[in-house]
């Protein structure tokens, strides 16, 4: 076990072009259905916070449970989906890097709107009727909660960026793991491990992490500045 | 500030049922006199569930609230909670977002704000974070924050109980000051001191009724209703017990 | 720049490479993880590019799952090594027509120890052996190229798995890669291609015991989906690779590919005339 670490370290000093571009992929995916799922999870899980509707108590079963969608079956609904025999097949998606981010886009966003709901709501409870009696208008209270919460909604979307950077199913499923196109980190992981060989695998894994650490220190930082800002 | 026009304020017949208790039963006043009106009561008389009623943060389940002749939606209220709520955010941040209703323009709002902090005292602390306040600061925060939007009414909730003696005695100049601008004022307490000295009108609260309603002379010395004596004589033993009556 | 603007631009930067392979023309072919994991593609796809401008995407499965994708139209070629099932792939039009391109052979693979005795002998005696002495044997059981040709040759030996299977024969539902794997970690047997073997680093005490019977040989196929069947398919290149994979050139690359010495692929295309013209796309 200690010499194929050793081994790894010495690979990873290398910094191999084709690892870097691997690297680049698997961070640009993942960012890229960060961005989208924040877009579309954070003013919905927010709304579900807030909102009183008939159906809402099943409406956050579900989502919560949406939490757990294994990866793979994420990955085979979106291949069904865009597979050419199936309806967006006309978009020639399949085996793309878009389609990787669709994917991702749909297994985070479950993740970021259930987080953002129990952020929001519980900050409702708190902040709700003095935000209320400010006679502000649903979509500033929503606003101004959301700007409220901001760090914690942080801690939300880095959860969900860990989980799409390291996920293999998905994208190993949609993308094909074509080599220089579509092998983003964990599919090269997982391929190098099943040809046995095990230095390679595990200094692309410790890469991963390393970015993952790198990722996560940037977002703290940020909040650092934040707060010595506003407080 | 304009003239109270929405006086009287006419509660007639309202009712409150939360959690399968009637909270409010059927109570009626009028609120007649300008200047500040003090609701009191024993814990569970419904004083807080009133106010927000007043301010049409809930809504009653049977009665109504008139405000003169004025339609109700058209009346600027303020309230200010016992704690009040502080964004992550600065001072004059947490003033402006009373103004966010109102969509002035940038200049305008900052004028406002800059004029509401001047009035509580707060302007060398609008770039400081709102969550570095004490509690006096941060009352006087949520009273800026009424103050920004120029109300004609103020509803404050107990706005002293947690905050020390010199605290407290800062937050009731800033009421009385509103009161002299021209706004109606009514507030919960419990602090009975505070309301012989600042109100001029006291209404009595007991089980969801209103029991006594007169001025402060009168009910805080020569309570008519024996529940508000009691009340009375709980939160003031060493008082006298009220000659009679 | 605000967070939501950096998002945007952030799934734009990702599109870009989708957007960059519509500018160099491309075929998709699907192949076996045996087959990429031999490292053959790397040596063999530089070549052809190199040769007619037409960029290759692997995309690397089971058999079963590659001419699954293919008839689901979403490659434009397939390259596998299972005939009854490329046969099948014809007969129902998912297919144009079987072309034979190369062969390997199979090796039987097992721990230096050989508890079944199973070395020296025909595979089919060494898998007798193997059943009778319930040694620990790793199937792939994937519905690969492979996994078809172990249960042919249980078949032919006369063993019947359903009878006398119990825990010494493990299916494990994955590729050649992870089989092995498990082999070494647990001195199993298993049944692997020369090339997976020989570019598969983690052998522990794993060995070849049975090679070069002639049951052994693998022949690979190459078939264009049917572009009637699916309109989008990319035919003509698609044609160019089948073309060029039987051509001269292709099956020369194809016998240059060695590793520590020892050839992997024996090309057996029937000879072509000519080689065919290689179109270049304009611009």
């Amino acid at each position: 076990m200690f010499a194929t670490f050793a081994d790894a370290v010495i690979l990873l000093g290398s910094l191999d072009p084709a690892v870097i571009a691997t690297a680049w992929l698997s961070l640009r995916v993942s960012l890229a259905a960060v961005g989208v799922g924040c877009l579309i999870a954070i003013p919905l899980g927010a709304l579900i916070g807030v909102a009183r509707f008939p159906g809402r108590q099943a409406a956050i079963v579900v989502l919560n449970a949406l939490m757990g969608l294994p990866a793979v079956v994420v990955g085979l609904l979106v291949y069904l989906t865009f597979s050419r025999s199936g309806p967006l097949g006309f978009l020639g998606l399949l085996f793309t890097p878009g389609v990787m981010i669709v994917a991702q886009t749909v297994l985070i966003t479950p993740l970021i709107a259930a987080l953002t709901r129990q952020i929001v709501e519980d900050a409702d409870a708190e902040f709700g009727e003095q935000l209320r009696s400010l006679r502000l208008r649903p979509l500033q209270r929503v606003g101004a909660l959301i700007f409220n919460v901001r760090f914690s909604l942080v801690v939300a979307v880095l959860a969900a960026f860990g989980r799409a950077i390291a996920e293999v199913g998905a994208v190993l499923v949609v993308g094909g793991n074509i080599a220089g196109f579509t092998r983003t980190m964990t599919t090269a992981i997982s391929l190098e491990t099943q040809k046995g060989d095990l230095p390679l695998a595990l200094a692309l894994g410790i890469a991963l992490m390393a970015i993952v650490l790198l990722v996560n220190a940037f977002a703290a930082g940020i909040r650092e500045f934040a707060a010595r800002r506003h407080g | 500030m304009a003239e109270p026009t929405l006086l009287p304020i006419s509660i007639e017949g309202v009712s409150f049922v939360a959690g399968g208790r009637r909270v409010l039963d059927g109570v009626a006043a009028l609120i007649a006199t300008p200047g500040i009106t003090a609701i009191i009561g024993a814990n569970g008389a419904g004083k807080s569930v009133l106010l927000r009623l007043i301010d049409g943060l809930i809504a009653p389940h049977a009665g109504a609230i008139r405000f003169g002749g004025r339609d109700s939606a058209t009346v600027r209220r303020g309230f200010v909670f016992q704690t009040t709520a502080l964004l992550r955010a600065s001072v004059a941040r947490n003033v402006a977002l009373a103004l966010a209703p109102l969509a002035l323009a940038r200049a305008e709002r900052a004028r406002r704000v800059d004029t509401a902090l001047f009035r509580v005292g707060l302007a060398s602390r609008a770039q400081d974070s709102a969550r570095r306040l004490s509690g006096g600061e941060r009352q006087r925060l949520g009273l800026a924050r009424a103050w920004v939007i120029e109300p004609e009414l103020l509803l404050l909730d107990e706005p002293t109980a947690s905050l020390d003696p010199g605290a407290t005695e800062e937050v009731e100049r800033l009421v009385r000051a509103m009161a002299d601008a021209g706004a109606k004022v009514i507030i919960v307490s419990h602090n009975l001191a505070q309301v012989a000295r600042l109100a001029e009108d006291v209404l009595v609260l007991s089980r969801g009724r209103v029991v006594e309603h007169g001025s402060v002379q009168q009910v805080l010395r020569h309570p008519a209703d024996a529940e508000t004596r009691a009340y009375l004589q709980g939160e003031l033993p060493w008082m006298p017990h009220a000659a009679g009556s | 720049m605000d967070a939501p603007r950096r998002w945007i631009l952030s799934a734009l930067v990702a599109l870009l490479p989708t957007l960059q392979a519509f500018a160099q023309m491309s075929i998709t072919v699907a192949s076996t993880t045996s087959t990429e994991q031999s490292g053959l593609f790397d040596h063999l796809l530089p070549a052809f590019t190199t040769a007619t401008g037409i960029a290759v995407k692997i995309v690397a499965l089971g058999t079963g799952q590659a001419l699954d994708i293919a008839r689901r139209g979403d490659a434009d070629v397939v390259f596998v090594h299972d005939e009854p099932a490329e046969e099948k792939f014809v007969a129902d039009g998912f297919g144009v027509k079987r072309v034979e391109v190369m062969f390997n052979d199979f090796v039987l693979i097992g721990p230096k120890a050989d508890p079944a005795k199973a070395a020296g002998v025909d595979v089919l005696e060494a898998l007798r052996r193997i059943a009778t002495g319930k040694a620990t044997f790793v199937s792939r059981g994937d519905r690969s190229g492979t996994h078809a040709a172990e249960l042919r040759y249980w078949k032919q030996a006369r063993v019947d798995l359903a009878a006398t299977r119990s825990d010494w024969y493990r299916e494990i539902g994955q590729g050649m890669g992870p089989a092995l794997n498990i082999a070494s970690a647990s001195d199993a047997y298993v049944l692997a291609d020369r090339g997976t073997w020989l570019a598969f680093k983690n052998r522990g005490a794993l060995d070849i015991l049975v090679e070069g019977d002639a049951l052994l040989l693998n022949q690979y196929g190459v078939i264009l989906v049917n572009p009637q069947r699916h309109a989008h398919v990319k035919a003509e290149a698609g044609q160019v690779f089948i073309d060029w994979l039987v051509s001269q050139a292709g099956q020369r690359t194809i016998a240059d590919y060695k590793i520590g010495g020892r050839q992997l692929f024996f090309p057996n295309a029937a000879p072509t005339i000519t080689a065919p013209a290689s179109p270049r796309p304009a611009g």
